[in-house]
């Protein structure tokens, strides 16, 4: 272990000050390093396991960003034949006698499905959250591993094994699930309901219960690593912003998504075993069904204690990454530290208390309403908090423009851009005319979509010499962050508008609608868009793997001359992350710019009389 | 575990584990109750009168609850036999609670109570049943401590009593949670 490197200022620094936990003394002949199998496959190392979740996360967003362009193609060029995409898509295009080919609109309504089931729960859940609470928690904290790797490893194939199922169900004769990524009854509850409610439905169900299972083990065991495993001298309160990130993510998924299980339990139920829980008198092709009494409005409950939540599970690590990236690159202390904890606390509290501003429409009592209204309005306040925080830190800093933080600072541009759009639809009256319209698109994939993969971005290029030993390429990077800066803007801006107008989400086409014929071309402009940025993610995907094997080779520990402890590991970090005693921290995360210092890591005893930075 | 050398607390990180679990199985049951009240406050609703086994199994799970209990300190003052056969008691009291429901879920489809009637029907075996297969979870690590009890060495140590302490407190977790939702349905039905 660290081989290039003889004896490094940082190991005798360990050396000196650390610890020994004789961890070392235990595990000779690792077992975890004898062979392939054990060591990339079924994998204890919570690295490996990190680099597992991302690269299943890429495959994932590469399916589910091409599922959306084939739909944009339908949505901005609807006259077009799409006679070429046959071999790939094969019957769910249908080739008219003329030679036109079209989509087929109930494989329309499977795509935009699976887009968002992709996206929100394979992609910047598991992607996201998996990869760096498993690559950052232990290193950051000081801990050898997981409190316990097994469960961790159980984590990730749990994943994948849902991943299996769901990819399956795209290939099924009647298609995948079609009902929309948030699986609202009737169209879930009734196998007959359409094509894609029979087994596209039951392998959805399935897939997603096993995902579950994943994001319990894993955040179960994230708890309790945090709350156990930390090095001596890191209180809760010299945890950098990634780990309390990561830590109220978990806890909020530990409590949010067995409701979701609930609901599935009783979806099944209503499908298999002929409950009523979501179906109420219901007629298909003029039979009535058995069903009596039910409520699909108790689904919707269901859904959205856990789907809000969910979507800040998605972006607190984003959060958490970009804190981290910015406080870096711009050489300063992250502007307000504790008032970014608790901003992260009070978010994830009030998070289980807004879930009905999704149902303002549903008939729910408005005096109800209203009471999701004041706690929908009051999130904005702890998020610019945070917002104003990022800002402050870059105020008068020495700003380092590379890839990472050009993506940390598009991440605070866009959730702004989202914010802001989330003030409207949060006001019960103004949701009248937006509810499920494209502006409701624009403003969750805006705030959510493309912030949260933006925060994914600043992480994987700042924390992939770490991960891979090396750099990947910043001139593509920087490429790719424009290209992507603007493009997100250049589709999603236009839909606001169409929104305002009051076009329908989730429609495969606007031809019977007069009023809407003039955002044709507004359309057209939108699909373009979303085809350029799609490319531009495929030169971030070759560049991610190509640099695994050819990047700039990482030759000093500390690239970015970061304060915390990631960085005090090898080069090539073994298993059990510190080649001998475990670092004791003496300071907080974001001594910056200190006492004429440039930085000073977190395992840097203080100086004689020196006040701590967090003082 | 060697991972472990730099635990911070006195509680064992895996009953840590545990108990962020039962927090989780614990909102599951939440969910189900809500829904319950939810949808019973939107009408259309038929009460019934719970089956008699109801009251009957809550005895005998209060039961095991304790023998396990008692087995546990057994097993720490070092009372082997005790220890042992009070395990075999809570084992067998566990599978008579299981087969009490088997028999309660029984009575009510001899009232008319299907899965397929009303939804208060529906919830009452959806919750009932749900916990079932969470006692099954408790039998299957009771059963794991049986086979120890009797094919290992009898021994107290650290490892040994932490599994010990986890198996008890899920069995009452359960066991808690039988009697809470069981409260729920008596006082709501
Ligand atoms: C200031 C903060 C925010 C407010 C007030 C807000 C408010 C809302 C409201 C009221 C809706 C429902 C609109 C409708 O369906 O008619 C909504 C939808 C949504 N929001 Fe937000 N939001 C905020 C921030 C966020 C954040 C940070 C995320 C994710 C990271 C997010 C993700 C979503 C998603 C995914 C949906 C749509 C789900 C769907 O119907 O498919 N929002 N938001
Ligand atoms: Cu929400």
């Amino acid at each position: 272990m660290g081989h290039f490197e003889a004896t490094h200022e940082l190991d005798v620094m360990i050396e000196e000050n650390g610890y020994d936990d004789h961890f070392h003394d235990h595990h000779h002949g690792d077992k975890y390093q004898s062979n392939f199998i054990h060591h990339y496959i079924f994998s204890m190392d919570h690295k490996i396991i990190a680099r597992q979740f991302l690269i299943t996360g890429i495959f994932w967003a590469l399916i589910g960003a091409a599922m959306s362009i084939v739909f944009r193609l339908q949505l901005g060029f609807p006259e077009e034949s799409l006679a070429w995409l046959q071999p790939l898509l094969g019957k769910w295009i249908v080739v008219s006698e003329a030679g036109i080919g079209k989509l087929a609109p109930e494989f329309y309504y499977a795509l935009v499905t699976m887009h968002g089931t992709i996206i929100v729960f394979f992609v910047l859940t598991a992607g996201l959250s998996g990869t760096f609470s498993n690559l950052l928690i232990p290193l950051q904290l000081g801990a050898r591993d997981m409190a316990s790797p097994f469960l961790n490893m159980l984590s990730y194939w749990f994943f994948f094994l849902s991943s299996v199922v769901m990819f399956y169900s795209l290939f099924l004769n009647t298609g995948p699930f079609a009902g929309g990524w948030t699986a609202y009854p009737p169209l879930s509850a009734l196998p007959q309901a359409s094509s894609g409610s029979g087994a596209g439905m039951t392998l959805w169900l399935v897939s997603l219960t096993f995902f579950v299972v994943s994001v319990l083990l894993g955040g179960i065991n994230y708890v309790t690593t945090v709350l156990n495993l930390r090095t001596k001298g890191m209180s809760l309160w010299r945890m950098p912003l990634t780990i309390w990130a990561f830590f109220v993510t978990a806890i909020l998924g530990i409590l949010s998504f067995p409701v979701l299980v609930s609901g599935f339990f009783m979806l099944m139920c209503d499908r298999g075993l002929g409950t009523s829980f979501f179906l109420s008198e219901i007629f298909i092709e003029g039979q009535a069904l058995d069903y009596i009494g039910g409520s699909p409005i108790l689904y919707q409950h269901l859904f959205w204690f856990l789907g809000h939540p969910e979507v800040y599970i998605i972006i607190l690590p984003a959060m958490g990454l970009t804190s981290e990236v910015l406080s870096v690159h711009a050489r300063k202390p992250i502007f307000g530290y504790r008032a970014m904890v608790y901003s992260i606390m009070a978010i994830g509290f009030l998070s289980f208390i807004v879930w009905a501003h999704h149902m303002f429409m549903s008939g729910v009592n408005p005096f109800i309403s209203n009471f999701f209204v004041v706690f929908t309005l009051i999130i904005a306040v702890p998020s610019a908090v945070k917002v104003f925080n990022w800002i402050t830190t870059l105020y008068g800093g020495n700003i380092k423009l590379n890839t990472p933080m050009l993506f940390a600072i598009g991440f605070v541009s866009m959730f702004i851009s989202g914010g802001l759009t989330g003030i409207f639809l949060g006001n019960s009256a103004i949701d009248i005319q937006m509810h499920d319209t494209y502006f409701v698109v624009a403003h969750f994939h805006i705030v959510m979509g493309v912030a949260a993969f933006f925060g994914m971005f600043a992480g994987v290029y700042h924390w992939y010499p770490k991960m891979f030993g090396r750099f990947m390429n910043e001139t593509l990077g920087k490429l790719h962050f424009w290209g992507t800066m603007i493009g997100a803007y250049a589709i999603f801006w236009p839909m606001h508008y169409i929104g305002m107008a009051g076009v329908p989400r989730r429609y495969y086409s606007f031809d019977t609608f007069d009023s809407f014929a003039h955002f044709g071309d507004l359309n057209k402009f939108i699909t373009i868009a979303a085809i350029i940025v799609f490319a531009i993610q495929v030169v971030f995907v070759i560049n991610f793997f190509v640099s695994i094997w050819k990047g700039k080779k990482m030759t000093t520990r500390n690239p970015w001359g970061a304060t915390t402890l990631e960085w005090t590991t090898p080069i090539d970090t073994g298993h059990g992350n510190w080649p001998g005693k475990l670092p004791i921290v003496h300071r907080w995360a974001y001594d910056y710019n200190k006492d004429e210092r440039d930085f000073v890591t977190q395992i840097t005893p203080l100086a004689e009389g020196e006040t701590p930075g967090d003082h | 575990m060697t991972l472990n050398s730099n635990n911070r607390s006195r509680i064992h990180p895996q009953k840590f584990a545990l108990w962020l679990a039962m927090g989780s199985i614990l909102m599951m049951f939440m969910a189900f109750t809500s829904a319950y009240f939810v949808k019973q406050a939107t009408g259309s609703w038929v009460e019934y009168r719970l089956p008699n086994m109801f009251y009957l199994n809550s005895a005998i799970i209060l039961l095991s609850s304790l023998t396990l209990h008692i087995s546990y300190k057994s097993f720490v003052g070092g009372q082997e036999g005790k220890y042992k056969w009070l395990l075999v008691i809570s084992f067998v009291l566990g599978i008579a609670f299981l087969a009490g429901q088997y028999l309660a879920w029984s009575q009510l489809f001899e009232m008319g109570i299907d899965l397929k009637g009303n939804a208060s029907g529906a919830f009452l075996y959806l919750i009932t049943g749900v916990h079932a297969l969470h006692i099954f979870g408790g039998l299957a690590a009771i059963f794991v401590a049986l086979i120890r009890a009797f094919t290992w060495d009898y021994k107290v140590t650290d490892k040994r009593k932490n599994r010990f302490e986890m198996t008890l407190q899920y069995w009452h977790f359960v066991d808690i949670l039988w009697i809470y939702l069981f409260i729920l349905l008596l006082f709501t039905k």
